[in-house]
């Protein structure tokens, strides 16, 4: 009952995401696309996120990483001339999975506020590393030079085709997660997350299958960053800041944490949020923070708590 | 005499200044029921927690089944046979009976590395989690939030993971703590129809419970086995007797050793 709500809901959204790039061509507000294809890629990034946080116990403060790694693998590749997409999303994912590693491998053995510092501070490296990379812009970061290239068959420069490219990753995504969360190993790691000593007890070693976890998060969300620079065209190292790994954290606590389409929405109110208020007063932020903590207060099960059957395993 | 399915000798552990387990010789009879008593404070816990690999020895080693698995943690000795209730329940509250003990039987069923099928889909999972939770009688409460169940049946609970991981050797610590007196008795009989067929090493408070189950029973007192017998031996122990009789007494001195 509870799942067939759900479904139904993660079909609506599904829908109205669809409709948007007509509606937005009726109204003629194309702007709109653009916004949402922003939101999704984000959507991407929170939802990897939430199945290591919501799912793991592992509260990353530093998911910005690979988004981050994901940018520069894509950037680095079109600077020395190599645009085929297949090949700079394959090194986006496997950089990112490979950076995730590093750092899971090291944080995934702390716990609490120590794996907080130590996935930001691996982030905060990464960043200062981009900041150093003068060849690609350094602190200013620098301009893609030519959008990923599928063949042909894809054009990222045309806003639509990009926009429903995103929409499906997102919904890919966000089947394979919810596959994962239900998956032997799934419950692998939502037990461990539950009580550690009774799964050493009963002879799960948590550690390998959090880290793998980690690292399939983390796979994802250079998948994010491959999209995002796409989206935006323009790589910079703000990319990596802590504020973006605190904005993605906000995103899956708003929306929902360990739900399915909690991150999504999350994502969604808060850039359209911050689009909406920006559009009012340049003191939006002051505006947009008592909003949120009263998000946060009074909806403790997040956004997505909020509508029918959200709040499935 | 058959070759002991467990062997522990020489074990040490301190914590500081306190020697919570001082040179304990321990050993377990495939089949046997074999309770460990004591006062408050004098070490059970962190004797069976030694046994179950939670906590590494400062000297000593364990045998279990021929091999020394001394030096294995708690997951790897899990794998081995080994099965554990804790003293203060240890379930996954946010799962229901029947997800607590399939997860119990997916962990011995190999690795978990498979990400696509539904693991609540899975009848190698659920069929033999369903039959363990008939086994201790909490059948009808199969779709029931861990957390939402009495506490009685959250210890049955326990138990029912544990036997799920099919083990060699059962480490049940205060399986009857916290019970009503029917809800014990019913863990008590439940635990002697295991009886035989089981090898289960009891720590427990109640009296009746290590009297009515245990082939042997060892008494802790300081870190320190002063007596291993049958039940009726160690009824008519001296020293056994004196250990009891002094507990307040004892207990207050372990209070102030321990400051």
């Amino acid at each position: 009952m509870r799942s067939r709500a759900r479904k139904l809901v993660l079909l609506a959204m599904l829908a109205l995401l669809v409709l948007v790039p007509p509606a937005a061509a009726l109204l003629h507000q194309l702007f709109y696309v653009d916004l949402l294809r922003r939101v999704m890629i984000f959507g991407i990034a929170a939802v990897s996120l939430d199945l290591i946080l919501g799912y793991g116990g592992m509260v990353s403060f530093g998911h910005a990483a690979y988004l981050g790694v994901g940018a520069y693998a894509v950037t680095v590749l079109a600077y020395y001339g190599i645009h085929d997409g297949l090949l700079q999303w394959a090194v986006a994912i496997g950089g990112s999975m490979l950076v995730a590693l590093a750092i899971g491998a090291v944080s995934i053995r702390t716990s609490g506020i120590y794996f907080i510092m130590i996935t930001l501070a691996f982030t905060q490296m990464l960043y200062y590393l981009g900041i150093s990379l003068d060849v690609f812009g350094g602190d200013n970061g620098m301009r893609l030079p030519e959008r990923s290239q599928f063949f042909g068959l894809i054009n990222l420069n045309n806003g639509t085709e990009f926009y429903y490219l995103v929409l499906t990753i997102l919904a890919a995504v966000v089947l394979l997660v919810q596959r994962l969360v239900e998956s032997r190993f799934g419950m692998a790691i939502r037990a461990a997350k539950s009580n550690e000593a009774r799964s050493r007890a009963i002879g799960f070693s948590p550690y390998p299958y959090k880290l793998a976890a980690f690292v399939i998060s983390g796979g994802i969300c250079g998948l994010a960053g491959a999209l995002l620079v796409n989206h935006t065209a323009y790589l910079t190292p703000d990319f990596m800041q802590w504020t973006r790994s605190g904005e993605i954290l906000f995103m899956v606590i708003l929306g929902g944490v360990g739900t399915t389409a909690g991150p999504v929405l999350g994502a969604f109110t808060l850039l359209v949020l911050e689009d909406v208020l920006s559009g009012w007063t340049e003191h939006w932020q002051i505006i947009l923070g008592p909003l949120l903590v009263l998000a946060v207060l009074f909806a403790k099960r997040g956004l997505a708590g909020l509508l029918p059957g959200g709040r499935g395993g | 005499m058959a070759e002991a399915l467990l062997l522990a000798r020489g074990l040490c552990k301190s914590f500081g200044a306190l020697r919570a387990s001082d040179n304990i010789d321990f050993d377990l009879l495939e089949g046997e029921t074999h309770a460990v008593i004591g006062p408050n404070g004098a070490g059970k816990t962190t004797f069976i927690g030694q046994l179950s690999g939670d906590l590494h020895p400062d000297a000593g080693t364990i045998r279990f089944a021929g091999e020394d698995v001394t030096s294995l943690r708690a997951p790897a000795r899990a794998r081995r046979g080994f099965a554990r209730s804790f003293q203060i329940t240890s379930i996954y509250r946010e799962f229901t009976a029947l997800d607590n003990v399939a997860l119990a039987v997916q962990a011995r069923a190999g690795h978990s590395f498979r990400f696509w099928r539904r693991a609540r889909e899975e009848d190698v999972l659920r069929d033999p989690a369903r039959r363990v939770l008939e086994e201790v009688g909490l059948g009808a409460r199969a779709g029931v939030l861990a957390a939402n169940l009495a506490h009685g049946e959250q210890r049955q609970l326990e138990v029912a993971m544990a036997l799920a991981t099919g083990p060699r050797l059962l480490l049940l610590d205060e399986p009857v703590a916290g019970m009503g007196s029917d809800e014990s008795q019913r863990m008590v009989e439940f635990l002697s129809r295991l009886k035989g067929r089981q090898s289960i090493i009891l720590v427990e408070h109640d009296m009746d419970a290590v009297f009515s189950l245990a082939d042997r029973i060892s008494v802790l007192v300081y870190g320190r086995i002063i007596a291993t017998g049958t039940p009726q031996e160690i009824r008519a122990n001296a020293d056994v007797r004196r250990a009891y009789l002094g507990d307040d007494v004892q207990l207050a001195w372990a209070h102030a050793e321990r400051r």
